[in-house]
Order: C-alpha cells, then structure tokens, then sequence
C-alpha cells in the first residue's frame, strides 16, 4: 500500500504573527516558515504504519512556489521515500487543492491519504472533506487514534461531544488531529539521506487542474487591542467604575 | 543515564564548524571556493539560520565585497546605506550633538538586519556545496585519544527535565573532523570550555563585555530617515558605567534601537533592561516611538576585550573565529566585518595547512589584529569613567594607537560592588509608557520557545550560594542584569530561607549575560535541546 501525506509551508506556529500594514495579508518577510503541525502528525502516523509492515511507500505531497521543497526534505528527513511538489501560487484555496491532490491519486493510487485536520495559517479544515467527496470514498476527520487491519481503518476522532470511533473502508482520506502521535524528531544523517530522495516537480497544468479562488479576501485586520485596565483599591471604588462604565 | 548509553553514530566531516554566524558562513564559503572537494558542515542550534542572531548592526562591507564580489547586485533584504551620522551626549532632559569620532564616520557601510544578512548567507554556503544543520545543538566536543578536538557532539533531543529519555528520545550524533571551527559568538559555550582546558588565556587580560537589547519597530510614516545612524551616550548610565544607544533607521519606516552596556558595571541594583527602556523615554527619542508598534526585540552579549583579552585562538584540532575569539572592534561600534574577515584567514589557513598550527600567529599579523591593535587602549580608557574615558579615545585616536602604552581589561564578574558600599544612584529614571511593558512582555517578542519538559540549561553550581550570599551581598542581581526574566527569587515556605531561586528557562533568549555577570561564576550556560531559544525576525 502507498499512503499519500499532505504537506503545506505556513508560519512557524511560534511567529508572532502581524498583518501588513495596508491590510493585504499576513507579513511572511523573514518569519520563520514550517510543515503546518497537523500535517507533520499525520506524516508520522504514515511513517509509523509503513514500520509496522502496513505499507511500502509514504509519499509526500505539497502545493505551492519552489519554496515549499524546504517542508518537502524535511518530510523525507522525516522518513518519507518520495516527494511530489505541485508548483502553484503559494496560496490557493481548498476545492483547488483537493482537484489537484485528486489528480496525484490518479497517477500513485494510494489506499490511504493522510492529512492534517487544518492548516494552521487559512484555518479552513476543507481540503480533506472535499478530496474525499471528489474520490468518491469515505473520510474520517479529526482523528486522534487509528489502527488498519486488513482493508478496514478505525479512527477515533474528537468531536464536539466526546470520542467517536468509526471504521471506514480503505482507500479513505483521514485529517488527523493533535492528539494522535507527538512527531520524531529528525536524525542529523538523515538529513543528508533525504538530498538524494526523488522530489519530482509537477504543474497544475501536467494535472490538468485550473486554479479557481472563489474567495476574495478584501481586507486583514489584527484583532483589537485589549485596553489597559485600573488597578481599583476597595469594593466600593470597583463598583463606582462599573457603575460610571454603564457595566452594572 | 550513562549505563543506557549507547555507542553515538558518526558522522565525519574534513571541516566542522560551529555556528552559522558571519564568522562560521564567511569560513565555510571560503574554504569551499579554495577547495571545492573539501566536506564541510556548519552546525546551527537555533531552528533557521539567523534565528539566534542579534546585532545592530552598521557593516563595512569590504570583507564582503572580498567573499562574494557580485553581492551588491542581490543584497540580503534588510540592507540600507547609511547616509548620516550623528553621535549625541544626553542627560536626563537635555541632548547635545557630539562631533562624530573618526571610527564612527560611516560612509559606505550599510545597515543591515545581521540575522537576515546570515540567512541571506546561508543558502549561499549550500550552493557552493556547504552542509548546513539548523536545529542541532553541538553540546559537547569530542577528543581524540590525543587528547586533541577530534569534532563536536551533539546534544540529545527528548529528554526530560529529569534527564530520563522520553517517547522521541533521539541520541545526539557525534560529528568528528580533523579540524573543528568554533563560530559560536560572544561567550560560546564550547569555546568557553576549550580556552578552559587549553589555557588559551593564560598570556591575556580577562575578557570583558557589553549586553546589547534590541529592538525593530514600526514607527508612524514620516518619522524614519533610511540611512541616518545615531549613537549616544551619557543618561541613562551614570558617568562610570560605560554604554550608549544605537538608533538605525531602516527602509519601510522600519526603525533598530538598542542599548549597550558594558557589563562592567558595579551598582548589584542596576538593570541594563531599564536603562534600554529608560532610554526610549528621552525627551528627545520617545516621539519616534510613539504611535508605533515592535516588530521584535531580544538581547545578545558583545564581546569588549579587543586585543589584550584576545586569547590563543588556535590549540590542537581546534580554532576559534569571529566573536567567539573576541574580534569585535569596540571604538567602531562592528564585529561583522572582523568576524568574516576572520572566517576567511582561517579557510585559507586550513586549505594551506590542513591543521590548526600557526593560525593564531596567522590572525595576530593580519589586518584583523592590525584594527584591534590601534584601538586597544580606548575601552579600558573608560574605566576611569566617561570623561576620562573620552580623552584617552581621544588621543588613542590621534596618535592611531601607537603610544607605548597598553591598558589593561578587568573580568567583568568581579566589579560589582557589596550592597554595603553601593551608594543609591538617583538615575533621574522616569514613569513608561512605550511598550513592552517588562521583560516578560518584551520576551514575547523574541518569539522565544523552549520545550519545558527538558533539563534546565542554566546550570547552577552552587544553588546555595544564591540564597545566602548572594542574598546579603548583592541583592541577587540576577533577577536584574538578565534581560530576559529567567532568573527570580520566590517566597517558598519549604525552603529553609522562605525563599529560592526559580529559573524561567523557556525565557532565555540565549544572550549569555548571566554567564558572564554573575559574581561567583557558578552559573553556567549550556546548550538546551537544538532548535529552542528564540526566533528572531529581522534582528
């Protein structure tokens, strides 16, 4: 079996993250950039089952400009056998990502697809639920535990009321959540090792898949800026504020 | 954890060099020009090339016209030329212009961002088939059976703060070469250990340093003029403290403000984080600031010393480079152009010779200790105070450093003065308001990050010293001198003395002050997990 792992470059999820001044986006000028973490988690648990003899291949798969082959090695330091760059705009939203990861399946034929449940920058956890619609097989979000047997997945996900345990039928697509493994750190010589794993470069258009951005974003803002607060001595001072505010 | 301890995979290199600063690129670059077939590695403990690194930074740029000649046709991103200067004296309310001493006249150099300088560096070194290692700290050096620096090891990832390994625990490697580089900068913990061992200093003065916070900002559209660098000195400091502030007025009205202060000083209640921020607040400085907001901040230790403390930078398999030898030409205010230049004397003693031997006489007669040399006696100078210190610059200057003299350097660890002689110094210091509100808002900045469940990598030797002595004599200054609030003192009724020192050292920002400052040497800086510490942007 070939798993099939999505990756995307974000922001460090340490970046104190700014708007540009003019409100056209986020400032990305020297900030530090990583495999969004949830994607990562699922790289992992991909990585776990080919150790555990459940599958041959661990693929890596990324969409944007030549910058994202940095995420790209780190996956196949990471453990990956291949990597499979989608040269793209950096940023493209979900339906046009889940066209083109289903033009990959098309050509690898994975029996499982693994991604992260969101990425930590648009925060759409879209691309998942449309690849699986667009494949035709059964998703599993949010997983925080699975085990394979045979041609069945188990996948406990997290969801508003608790756990839910699900089987699917493979080929599916599962997104992973945090819980689900805490990812290895990577082996200096490894590193050396993944110069010279295959990292093909394809283009949406090899794929056949046109970029549609349905979206338009018309203006990025920071969220307001909590206002200082006094420092009151007694009781009778707080509820003297709260009274001159309107608040009681 | 020794009995689990398996034997470390290797990894073997011709050069491995410690640090992906400008020293430790500039050498690699060059050795690979001189010898394309040469393995080369530059081990890196911050997470991005450039993370870690903090400085004004005003550079002259011939050391880099010699490494890369075309580099002006793609410079690094944050790279302005400067177009004026202007050097001030200050007191509490008032600023008056100084004229700007010959070492300062910045005519075609440039401000740059040093830390996007090394990751404009960096992908520049793996072109020419450098190996590059972000994220991997080299926590210890390995010896050969001679008793040699046979490579460096590296620090394990996944341990626990007990030390026990846990579910990602991975063992360091051991990267061995015959030659290993050290890069590290200001007070490395590596170099610091191998002067140690080989006496390197034992013919130098004690080095003696400068703690440099930092900070970009963002100011109201208007304000900044690209390419003015203003220096300053006086207030905040008392006249026997010796410091001054740097203001570098970038692109895009992007402002770099700091404050150094030689670490030299002797009040046990003085914090050089206050005075940086007191600073701001000048009548005359806080209008650029208000209105704007911080990009990012953090703060790195210089190095003062120049050539008396200069030690022995060569010793068996070993070499020491950059800031990490102790380059810095203090009177100029720059490090950089020193700190390749040195990188680059070592490449081409390294293709020469293939061994260490001879570089420290190599360096000693090159135009790196030719600079040094000059301006020898100006630092110390200020020992006998600022106004002292001024008129030995001032002759040091007109006669190029060549009166048969030489002032000697004092360790900065041994000039605080016992709470008992220190007089309270009313420092005219004012109410703030410009952000960051403290140290801990001011970390925020930093963006600095380290797992909590690892070992604490401020090591204490002798924690009961904290609480008795240190207590009486000096008031634990080092809840004041470190910039980054690692260090406090809080109420424990366990403790035997109600109180204890608790170390924050997912707060550290690697700057190396408590190493060097604390008045009985028992704190000692190692390195934490590889990648940790902070994430600068731009610094």
């Amino acid at each position: 079996m070939k798993i099939l792992v999505g990756i995307k470059r974000v922001v460090d999820y340490n970046v104190r993250i700014r708007i540009k001044p003019d409100g056209s986006g986020v400032d990305t000028d020297g900030v530090k950039m990583s495999i969004n973490p949830f994607d990562e988690i699922a790289l992992e648990e991909a990585l776990r089952i080919r150790e555990a003899g459940m599958a041959e291949e661990v693929i890596v798969v990324s969409l944007g400009d030549n910058a994202c082959q940095q995420q790209l090695r780190t996956g196949l330091a990471m453990g990956a056998d291949r990597a499979i760059q989608v040269g793209a705009p950096a940023s493209l939203q979900p339906l046009t990502i889940a066209r083109a990861f289903m033009e990959v399946i098309n050509r690898e034929k994975p029996g499982l697809v693994l991604l992260g449940k969101q990425a930590i920058d648009g925060d759409n956890s879209q691309t998942a639920q449309m690849l699986a619609a667009l494949w035709d097989r059964p998703q599993a979000t949010f997983a925080s535990k699975m085990s394979l047997e045979e041609d069945i997945a188990t996948v406990t996900r997290e969801v508003d009321a608790g756990l839910e345990t699900i089987e699917v039928d493979l080929p599916a697509v599962i997104s992973v959540d945090l819980r689900l493994n805490e990812p290895r750190f990577v082996k200096l010589p490894d590193i050396m090792k993944a110069k010279r794993k295959p990292l093909d470069v394809l283009s949406l258009d090899d794929l056949g898949v046109s970029i549609e951005n349905d979206i338009q974003f018309k203006h990025h803002e920071p969220p307001p800026v909590r206002e200082k607060g006094i420092m009151v001595e007694d009781a009778a001072q707080l509820v003297a504020e709260l009274k001159n505010r309107g608040l009681v | 954890m020794s009995e689990t301890v398996t034997e470390r995979e290797v990894m073997e290199y011709d050069v491995i060099i410690v640090g992906a600063g400008p020293s430790g690129l500039a050498c690699a670059i060059r050795l690979k020009q001189l010898k394309p077939d040469l393995m080369v590695a530059v081990i890196e403990k911050s997470a991005e090339v450039g993370a870690h690194i903090l400085s004004g930074a005003v550079i002259e740029p011939g050391p880099l016209d010699e490494l890369l000649p075309g580099w002006r046709d793609n410079p690094p991103p944050v790279c302005v030329p400067v177009e004026r200067d202007e050097l001030s004296y200050l007191t509490a309310t008032s600023k008056r212009k100084l004229p700007t001493p010959p070492q300062q006249k910045n005519h075609g150099n440039f401000i740059v961002s040093l830390g996007a300088l090394c990751a404009w560096l960096a992908p520049q070194a793996e072109a020419v088939g450098v190996d590059i290692f972000p994220g991997y700290a080299a926590s210890g050096i390995f010896y050969t059976v001679d008793n040699a620096v046979g490579g460096v090891i590296i620090g394990d990832m996944g341990v626990d703060r007990d030390g026990q390994p846990k579910d990602t625990y991975m063992q360091g490697i051991e990267i061995h070469a015959p030659l290993t580089v050290l890069a590290e900068g200001c007070r490395g913990h590596l170099s610091k250990q191998l002067i140690s061992k080989y006496e390197l200093d034992k013919e130098s003065d004690p080095q003696c340093y400068g703690v440099g916070i930092k900070e970009l900002w963002q100011v109201d559209a208007g304000k900044c003029k690209p390419g003015l660098v203003q220096h300053s000195i006086g207030w905040p400091l008392d006249k026997s403290t010796y410091g001054g502030s740097f203001i570098y007025h970038l692109d895009k009205d992007r402002v770099a403000v700091g404050f150094v202060t030689a670490l030299d000083y002797s009040d046990p209640e003085f914090s050089p984080f206050e005075a940086f921020q007191q600073f701001k607040h000048h009548p005359e400085i806080k209008p650029l600031f208000e209105g704007g907001e911080i990009l990012s901040g953090g703060a790195r230790t210089i190095i003062e010393g120049g050539s008396q403390s200069l030690p022995r930078v060569d010793m068996p398999g070993a070499l020491l480079i950059g800031d990490a030898a102790g380059l810095l030409n203090l009177p100029k205010i720059k490090g950089t152009h020193q700190a390749i230049r040195s990188g680059m004397l070592a490449a081409v003693h390294i293709a020469d010779k293939g061994s260490a031997d001879g570089f420290d006489a190599a360096l000693r007669s090159s135009p790196v200790m030719k600079e040094l040399h000059k301006v020898r006696n100006i630092r110390p100078g200020f020992n006998k105070g600022l106004w002292r210190g001024l008129i030995t610059a001032g002759i040091e200057t007109i006669t190029a450093g060549k009166l048969p003299r030489t002032l000697h350097n004092h360790a900065d660890h041994s000039s605080l003065r016992n709470l008992s002689d220190t007089k309270t110094i009313d420092r005219h210091w004012v109410k703030r308001d410009l952000a960051p509100r403290d140290r801990l808002a001011s970390v925020y900045f930093a963006a600095t990050e380290h797992d909590e469940d690892q070992p604490v990598h401020l090591q204490i030797l002798e924690p009961d010293i904290c609480i008795t002595r240190c207590g009486e004599e000096y008031n634990h200054p080092c809840t004041r001198f470190c910039p980054a609030n690692v260090y406090e003192i809080v109420e424990d009724e366990q403790a035997d003395a109600g109180i204890r020192l608790q170390i924050n050292a997912a707060n550290c920002v690697h700057c190396k002050t408590c190493d060097i400052k604390d008045p009985y040497q028992i704190i000692n800086w190692v390195t934490p997990e590889g990648g940790s510490g902070p994430n600068y942007q731009n610094l």
